[in-house]
């Protein structure tokens, strides 16, 4: 057992500690907010390089409780991205706040929340224990519902309490299979479990409990339903952090239980494939039909988190080659699509700001008025839709790649018909900015730095995908769990 | 990085950079641009021409990193990519000389001409590739970067066409995507050249290969134009004329003829495919497609789509030389795959300077135009008569070497599949010839022309007339100087000599 390392306790405790800073004085200018924010992407990155040659662990004991850590490549990756969207998103914030006019008490609240956010992911990414596991993803569902009410509007206050009360019982059921795990095997450091548990009829049942909580906090299909109307009125940076990273999370604990507790059980693992499946179709289609640029986006979550279940089937009982293959195309997936939808949130947000619009109708000229945020918005299309050369293409190169290798036809069908619902809702976006015999609206001018972030994001999503194997070599070195 | 992989990326880089400093520059920074423009393709010109010196000399060119375990980008020059870069790197200059004055005034020039770079530097990517992954990386770009091109006027009918021109090109790049993913599953990461690949897999495999095959050239065959794929094309046409000359002439159908090339030829390998039985198919396929386009383009009415579905029938040419397996056939479709452009293009120029300067688009106003614009007339002249097939025009050379490539194939009925071609085209090019010498028009009193622009010193702005004039005279140049090293003509005979006769 070893001392916890300070560089961790300070990314752990620094973001928050900073966001109380922050919600005492808000920041005005994005130049404060990147001075004192971007040491932590930069830790988090060198964390990443140490991390990679020897993954740390250890065992913190309180009282009676033992909290188990560890972080290796894969998990010090996702801080990094996580640490470079929340720093993305509040440099974003700033510029909003300044343009939407808001005075800057009623906006304080954020930083405080995000800080939170920030310490509750950080948890996730540390936990090798069901209760850490329990606490992060607490403190960041509170956060995150928090976050959504501060436009303080009645939409906003209705569907972020929806959503409230969908976590609450996702970690209701979260800790019914946790007291099932414990009661049978005596123990929940994961570790520890993978190695006694067996797969009956209790850890099944268990796991069932676990998987639905997950999946009602992850917005996968057919428990969805709050994700649409949360996204539709949160502020833009906050829709931003939690269409990129929140709802992936309970999608990364997901596949570390399976594949610690069930890894070779087919049944399952096919039925979430089938989830995923269906929620690829379902979110692609109200993505098409939707009326408002914000709902396109946030449908277009619903649809992409489909492709991340496809991992479920092809995992299970695969061969190590195949293994390997979804393996880097999961998490491929799961970063371009983050980086990618966190990008095209702000992208939309600032058409949305300048123009003044909500609907998709409203977008005309802004081909001419807002060039650049209509560019990040493509660009980060050109993830969503998987086309070359992004993270979205590299991953579903991959995922095709093993569907075929490992004779499992059907998900290539799926991802198929996925690319070419995501192809028709963003093209019907970028049509409307096209039209040019439309009535001249009033333009508001943004601040540069609210698109050049937006645009730096999505940059980072294409070029993720040409230079995929830097970060995958070190999610290789993990080993599957 | 050493100088060989230097080249490439710097051929590559000329345009990309261009579309990004585009970007960056601001609408009114119209000089800048321009010369930004034409420096950026002069520049790449040269770069081609080197790799192609040092190719003949012996020199390799390529780079290539993992971009992930087992997949590799790989840019790699050979003589086949060359011709075609060549082919695009030549008509941007041309192109880009007869966009900025067609487009001269009007908005959003910024997008355009930035898509247009951008849309450049896909086809470079395209002909550099050297595996299939790299092909499809550059062969969708040049999807998404063509789609604005076609959309630029914003007038319903230009997005509704553009909306039918993504339709047909994004479900090609699926069929792509599956084809190739799965001839990356049999047959590993292999690169272009390594022609025993596929031929030494089980024969077992063969029904998968040949499904797979066919599955490739529904995908190539959307961008080629094929009959039953072609539907997107004559609608296209509403894009503004550069983009239609770069598009039907070069980018575009060319692209997916290429593609075609490298699928027999890089992938399966010419002999392999041959036993496979696949090239049988090709051929009747593209005797269809020529004779079907050369039908339609016979009912048109204005000029344009007549011009469109002449694309149409055209390129199937190569996809002809192809299918005859040897090697006549085979000089005679990379041959084609350049003298096409140029003939091509050159028709397209003349047609924009008819729109812009005497607001011509149907083929029954044409009358007289001889009289009053005969610079372009001539050009136009020029193009339809190599088209047609008639010596010392490029096209004439085209169509020969087919005919002697059908005989030495052993399939005779292929020449009256040429013949018929040829008595088509002259059914649909020989009018407007003689409406545009020989019929009296509105400059002798018989009314007025339908949007005439205010006439200068030339028979309409320079910057539209030397580039139809260039690309004419080279079509011209290209057919009389064949014997010439580093004609087309020649090019063609060395790739096929150097790269696909000899093990």
């Amino acid at each position: 057992m070893n001392a916890t390392p300070y560089h961790l306790l300070w990314l752990l405790f620094a973001p928050p500690a900073l966001g109380l800073l922050a919600g005492w004085r808000p920041p005005r200018r994005e130049f404060w907010l990147l001075l004192f924010g971007l040491p932590l992407p930069l830790v988090a990155l060198w964390l990443v390089l140490a991390s990679a040659s020897e993954p740390m662990a250890g065992c913190l004991t309180l009282g009676g409780l033992e909290l188990h850590w560890r972080l290796n490549g894969l998990t010090a990756l996702l801080w990094l991205l996580t640490q470079v969207l929340l720093l993305g998103s509040a440099v974003h914030a700033v510029g909003n706040a300044r343009v939407s006019g808001l005075p800057p008490r009623s906006g304080a609240w954020l930083w405080p929340l995000l800080g939170g956010l920030a310490l509750g992911l950080g948890l996730i990414w540390l936990a090798a224990d069901l209760v850490l596991l329990y606490l992060g993803l607490e403190l960041m569902g509170l956060c995150a519902v928090g976050l959504m009410l501060l436009p303080g509007k009645v939409d906003a206050l209705m569907a972020s309490l929806r959503y409230l009360l969908y976590a609450l019982v996702g970690s209701l059921a979260w800790l019914l299979g946790i007291a099932l795990l414990l009661g049978a095997w005596g123990r929940l450091d994961l570790a520890g479990l993978a190695a006694v548990a067996e797969p009956n009829t209790v850890t099944r049942i268990a796991m069932a409990l676990l998987s639905s909580g997950l999946l009602l906090k992850a917005a996968i299909f057919p428990l969805h339903a709050w994700l649409a109307p949360v996204h539709g009125s949160a502020w833009t940076p906050v829709s931003a952090v939690h269409g990129a990273l929140v709802v992936k999370v309970s999608f990364f604990i997901l596949l570390l239980l399976w594949r610690l507790l069930l890894p070779d059980v087919v049944v399952g693992a096919w039925a979430l494939g089938a989830l995923g499946s269906l929620a690829v179709l379902w979110g692609g289609v109200q993505a098409w039909r939707a009326a408002g640029l914000k709902q396109v986006v946030a449908w277009s979550t619903v649809g992409q988190l489909g492709y991340l279940m496809l991992a479920f089937p092809l995992l299970a009982g695969a061969g190590e080659g195949v293994a390997t293959l979804v393996w880097q195309a999961t998490w491929l997936q799961l970063a371009g699509h983050a980086l990618a939808k966190a990008a095209m949130f702000m992208a939309a947000g600032n058409l949305l700001l300048s123009t003044g619009a909500t609907r998709l109708e409203g977008l005309t000229g802004t081909s001419r008025r807002l060039p650049l945020s209509l560019l990040t918005f493509g660009l980060a299309a050109l993830t969503l839709i998987g086309l070359p050369p992004s993270a979205g293409f590299t991953a579903k190169w991959l995922l095709l790649q093993a569907s075929f290798a490992s004779g499992q036809w059907i998900w290539a069908l799926v991802l198929a018909l996925g690319t070419l619902l995501s192809a028709t809702y963003v093209f019907r976006v970028l049509r409307c900015s096209f039209v040019e015999d439309a009535p001249a609206t009033p333009f508001r001018a943004l601040p540069l730095g609210m698109e050049l972030i937006a645009l730096a994001l999505a940059l980072a999503a294409i070029a993720l995908g040409l230079a995929a194997e830097l970060p995958l070599a070190l999610v290789r070195l993990s080993a599957l769990p | 990085m050493t100088a060989t992989a230097l080249l490439p990326l710097a051929t590559l880089g000329s345009s990309l950079m261009t579309a990004v400093l585009i970007f960056l520059l601001p609408e009114q920074a119209v000089r800048t641009r321009t010369l930004l423009n034409l420096a950026a393709a002069v520049v790449k010109i040269v770069l081609v021409a080197w790799m192609a010196l040092g190719l003949t000399a012996g020199q390799h060119y390529g780079l290539s990193f993992p971009v992930v375990d087992g997949l590799s980008f790989v840019l790699q020059v050979d003589k086949l990519g060359l011709a075609f870069a060549g082919l695009s790197s030549l008509l941007w200059l041309f192109t880009t000389i007869y966009a900025i004055g067609y487009l001269e005034g009007s908005p959003n020039r910024r997008r355009f001409f930035g898509f247009f770079s951008l849309c450049v530097a896909s086809t470079m990517g395209v002909s550099l590739a050297g595996n299939l992954f790299t092909l499809l990386i550059f062969y969708e770009l040049l999807t998404v970067s063509t789609y604005p091109l076609v959309a630029h006027r914003g007038t319903p009918q230009a997005l509704a066409a553009a909306s039918v021109y993504l339709r047909y090109t994004l479900s090609a790049g699926l069929a792509l995507l599956l084809g190739m993913v799965a001839l990356q599953v049999l047959g590993g990461d292999w690169r272009f050249g390594e022609r025993t690949l596929l031929s030494g897999l089980d024969p077992a495999k063969r029904p998968l290969l040949i499904g797979l095959f066919w599955l490739l050239i529904l995908g190539f065959g959307v961008k080629a134009a094929l009959v039953p794929l072609h539907g997107w094309l004559p609608r296209a046409m509403v894009a503004p004329a550069p983009v239609s000359a770069l598009l039907h002439a070069v980018a575009v159908v060319k692209a997916g003829a290429f593609g075609i090339v490298r699928l027999v030829y890089d992938v399966y390998g010419i002999g392999f495919a041959q036993s496979l039985g696949v090239l049988d198919g090709l051929v009747v396929i593209a005797s269809v497609t020529i004779v079907y386009g050369s039908v339609r383009a016979l009912t048109q009415q204005e000029l344009k789509p007549r011009l469109a579905f002449s694309t149409v029938s055209q390129v199937s040419y190569i996809v002809l030389g192809i299918g005859l397996f040897g090697p006549l056939g085979t000089i005679a479709a990379l041959a084609h795959l350049i003298h096409q452009g140029l003939m091509k293009v050159t028709l397209f120029f003349c047609a924009g300077n008819y729109a812009e300067e005497l607001g011509i688009h149907r083929i029954d106003e044409l009358d007289g135009v001889g009289r009053r614009m005969p610079l372009s007339s001539l050009a136009f002249t020029l193009g339809a008569l190599g088209m047609i097939g008639l010596p010392p025009v490029v096209g004439f050379i085209s169509k020969w070497l087919l005919g002697l490539g059908a005989v030495q194939a052993g399939k005779p009925w292929v020449i009256a599949v040429l013949v018929t071609s040829t008595l088509l085209n002259m059914a649909y090019f020989l009018p407007i010839l003689h409406r545009l010498w020989f019929r009296p028009g509105p400059a002798r009193g018989l009314g007025d022309w339908p949007g005439e622009r205010k006439p200068g010193g030339l028979e309409t702005s320079a910057w539209l007339l030397l580039p139809a004039l260039a690309t004419a005279l080279l079509s011209l140049m290209a057919g009389m100087l064949a014997g010439l090293p580093f004609s087309p003509l020649q090019w063609a005979t060395l790739v096929v000599r150097q790269e696909y006769l000899l093990p």
